[in-house]
C-alpha cells in the first residue's frame, strides 16, 4: 500500500539536490556576515589596547609607545571639509542639470557616456590625473586643497549619480504645482525640487564622502606625507590623512606599528560608521515622512 | 512620469510683464548649471590627455614592443628592462585568484537573497553587504597581512610574507558584495511568471535557479563578473600590502608578485622626480590600467546591451 504513495526515486534526488543547493546558497551568504565579524573581531583584538587618548593626541613617532594619530586625523578631517565643500555644489549643479534641463542632444549624451566611464575609473588614476593636475601644473604642492581637489574629481561621479536619483524620485505633481502658480523653472528646482530631493540628496552626500575618507591610493599618488608631525593650518599646507598613516604603519615590519595600524582602522571604521548610521537614518526618517 | 519641463514653457503674466531680465537670468543659471555637468567631459578628456603626453614620452625611450611583450619590468635597476608582462601578469593572477573567490560566492550569495530570503533576511544581509563594501582597501591589505596571510603559512609553510594568494582572496572579498548586489539586482528582473511556470510542470526550487532564473538574468550576471573583473583590475592598496613588490612572471600564487596598481604605488613613494624615465613609466602603466578597465567597463555595458532579455 505504502509503496505506491513514495515518491519515485529519481524524485527524491531532485528535492535532495534542490535542498543541498539552498544550504549553499544560504551558507554563501553568511560567508559575508562571517568575515566582517572576523575582520572587526581581529582588529579590535589586536588594536584596542593601544588605542586611549594619547593615540588620538599624540603626533606619529619613530617609537611605537609615543606614536599617535594627531596630525593624520586633522589632515583627514581638513581634506574631507574642502571636499565636501567643492563636491556638493558640482555635484548637485550637475545632477539638477541633467535631469532637468537635458534633452536628448549629442552633448548631453557624451556627458553621460563621461560620468558612467568615470565611475569605472580606478582610484589610482584620478590621483595620478591629481597629480600632474593639481600638485604640478596648478602649483598648488602636496597640499591639502590639492587632495581635496583630486577627492572631488574622484567622488564626483558617485555624487552626481546619487542626486539624479534623487531628483528622480521628486513627484512630476510638486513640478506642476509651482509652474501653475507661475513659478519659473529655476524657481520651481530651487524652492521645491531640490528641498525634496534633499534627504536623498544628503545620504548620496555621505556615501559619498565616506568613501572619500578611506581612500588611500589617490593621496599615496599626489604625495601626501607618510610623517608629518604638525597639523595643518591652511589649505596650502602639506598633509597626512588616516588611511596613509594606517598604509604606512601596515609597510613597517614591527609588530607593534601593525597594531597601532589596527587601532587607526579601529578609529576609521568607527568614522565611517558613524557616517553610515547617519545615512541610513536620514533616509529611513525621510521615508516616514513620505508614507 | 510626466516631466515638469513639458509644461514649463508656459510664463505667467507677472513674468512677461517683468520682461526679459528674468529669462536671461532663468538661462545664465541653466548655463552655470551645464558648465557643471559638462565638467565630467572635461575630467575624462585631462584623464586622457594625461596619460596620453607621458605615455608618448615614455615611447620616445622605449619602444612599444619591448613594453608590451618585454618579459623583465626592472625600470628602477641597472640593466633596466622594461617589458610589463611581468606586471599584467601579477595583476592578472590576483584578478583571477579574486574571481575564483568572489563570482561563485557572490553569485551563490545573490541567487539566496532573490529567490530564498525572507524579507527579513534581506534586511540584514543587504546592510551587511554595503558595510562590507565600504571597508577601505587598506583595511583589507592589513586584514591580508596580518591575518590571510599567517592562516596561510600556517597550513603552506613555503608561503612567502607577501603572497598573490593572500591578497586574491582579500580582493575577492572586496568584489563579493558588488557581484552580489549586482546578480540581485539582476536575478529579481526576472518575472515571477517563469518562475510560476517552472514550478507548475514540477521543477525544484534547484531546478527553477539553475535553468529558469539563472540563464533569464545571464546578461546582468555577466555584466556583473566583468565590472567586478575591473575594479580587481584597478584595485590598488590591498594587492601592495599584501602581494608585495616583487615583478614576478609566475603562476605560483604563494609566490610574492607586484601589480601594475602596486607599481605606480612603489614608485610615487620614492622621490622621483618629474621628466624621468621611471616617473613616466608610472604613466605607461597608468594609461595601459586605464585601457584594460575601460575595455571591461565598455563591454559589460555592451553585453547588457547586446544580450538583454527583454521582459514585457
Amino acid at each position: 500500500m505504502s509503496g505506491m504513495l513514495e515518491p519515485p526515486p529519481t524524485l527524491l534526488r531532485r528535492r535532495r539536490r534542490s535542498r543541498l543547493f539552498r544550504l549553499l546558497c544560504l551558507a554563501t551568504t553568511w560567508f559575508s556576515l562571517f568575515v566582517l565579524v572576523v575582520l572587526l573581531v581581529h582588529a579590535t583584538r589586536e588594536g584596542l589596547p593601544w588605542l586611549d587618548v594619547q593615540f588620538l593626541t599624540d603626533f606619529p613617532s619613530r617609537f611605537a609607545e609615543r606614536a599617535g594619530i594627531k596630525s593624520a586625523l586633522v589632515g583627514t578631517l581638513w581634506v574631507i571639509s574642502f571636499t565636501a565643500a567643492i563636491s556638493v555644489p558640482l555635484g548637485v549643479a550637475a545632477a539638477v542639470y541633467l535631469e532637468e534641463y537635458a534633452r536628448k542632444r549629442p552633448v548631453n549624451t557624451i556627458i553621460e557616456v563621461s560620468i558612467a566611464n568615470l565611475a569605472g575609473v580606478p582610484s589610482i588614476v584620478y590621483g595620478m590625473l591629481g597629480l600632474v593636475l593639481f600638485v604640478r601644473w596648478l602649483a598648488l604642492g602636496r597640499s591639502v586643497i590639492a587632495g581635496a581637489l583630486t577627492m572631488t574629481l574622484l567622488i564626483l561621479p558617485t555624487m552626481i549619480i546619487a542626486a539624479r536619483e534623487a531628483l528622480r524620485a521628486v513627484p512630476g505633481s510638486i513640478r506642476r504645482g509651482s509652474y501653475a502658480l507661475g513659478a519659473t523653472q529655476w524657481q520651481t528646482i530651487r524652492h521645491h525640487v531640490i528641498p525634496a530631493a534633499l534627504p536623498g540628496i544628503l545620504t548620496g552626500t555621505i556615501l559619498g564622502l565616506s568613501r572619500a575618507i578611506g581612500e588611500t591610493a589617490p593621496l599615496v599618488m599626489i604625495g601626501a606625507l607618510t610623517y608629518v608631525a604638525f597639523v595643518p593650518e591652511g589649505p596650502m599646507d602639506a598633509f597626512t590623512a588616516l588611511p596613509i598613516q594606517i598604509f604606512n604603519w601596515v609597510s613597517r615590519p614591527q609588530p607593534e606599528f601593525h597594531q597601532l595600524a589596527a587601532a587607526g582602522i579601529l578609529v576609521l571604521l568607527a568614522a565611517l560608521l558613524a557616517m553610515n548610521a547617519a545615512a541610513v537614518f536620514i533616509r529611513q526618517r525621510s521615508q516616514r515622512n513620505r508614507a | 512620469m510626466v516631466k515638469g519641463r513639458a509644461l514649463a514653457p508656459v510664463p505667467s503674466v507677472a513674468a512677461l510683464l517683468r520682461g526679459s531680465r528674468r529669462r536671461w537670468h532663468e538661462e545664465g543659471i541653466k548655463g552655470v548649471l551645464f558648465l557643471c555637468a559638462l565638467l565630467s567631459v572635461v575630467v575624462t578628456l585631462s584623464i586622457v590627455i594625461v596619460l596620453a603626453t607621458e605615455t608618448a614620452r615614455f615611447f620616445a625611450h622605449v619602444p612599444v614592443w619591448d613594453f608590451l611583450f618585454g618579459r623583465r619590468w626592472t625600470p628602477l635597476l641597472e640593466p633596466r628592462s622594461f617589458g610589463v608582462l611581468p606586471l599584467v601578469g601579477g595583476t592578472m593572477l590576483i584578478v583571477a585568484g579574486a574571481g575564483l573567490i568572489g563570482v561563485p560566492i557572490g553569485l551563490a550569495s545573490a541567487v539566496h537573497l532573490s529567490e530564498y530570503a525572507s524579507a527579513r533576511a534581506r534586511s540584514i544581509i543587504k546592510p551587511v553587504l554595503e558595510i562590507l563594501a565600504g571597508i577601505p582597501t587598506v583595511v583589507y591589505g592589513y586584514f591580508a597581512l596580518t591575518f590571510i596571510t599567517p592562516l596561510l603559512r600556517g597550513v603552506v609553510p613555503s608561503t612567502g610574507v607577501f603572497n598573490a594568494a593572500s591578497a586574491s582572496i582579500v580582493v575577492g572579498i572586496m568584489i563579493l558584495p558588488m557581484v552580489a548586489s549586482l546578480c540581485d539586482d539582476a536575478l529579481r528582473a526576472v518575472p515571477d511568471a517563469l518562475r510560476q511556470g517552472a514550478y507548475a510542470v514540477g521543477a525544484t526550487p534547484f531546478e527553477v535557479s539553475t535553468r529558469i532564473v539563472i540563464p533569464g538574468a545571464l546578461s546582468g550576471i555577466m555584466a556583473s563578473f566583468v565590472l567586478a573583473m575591473s575594479r580587481a583590475v584597478g584595485e590598488t592598496m590591498a594587492v601592495t600590502i599584501a602581494a608585495g613588490a616583487t615583478p614576478n612572471l609566475t603562476l605560483n600564487p604563494l609566490e610574492s608578485v607586484q601589480t601594475m596598481t602596486a607599481y605606480i604605488v612603489q614608485v610615487s613613494l620614492g622621490d622621483t622626480p618629474a621628466g624621468t624615465v621611471e616617473y613616466q613609466t608610472i604613466f605607461a602603466v597608468g594609461a595601459l590600467l586605464f585601457l584594460i578597465t575601460l575595455a571591461a567597463n565598455v563591454g559589460a555595458h555592451r553585453i547588457l546591451k547586446r544580450f538583454r532579455e527583454v521582459y514585457e
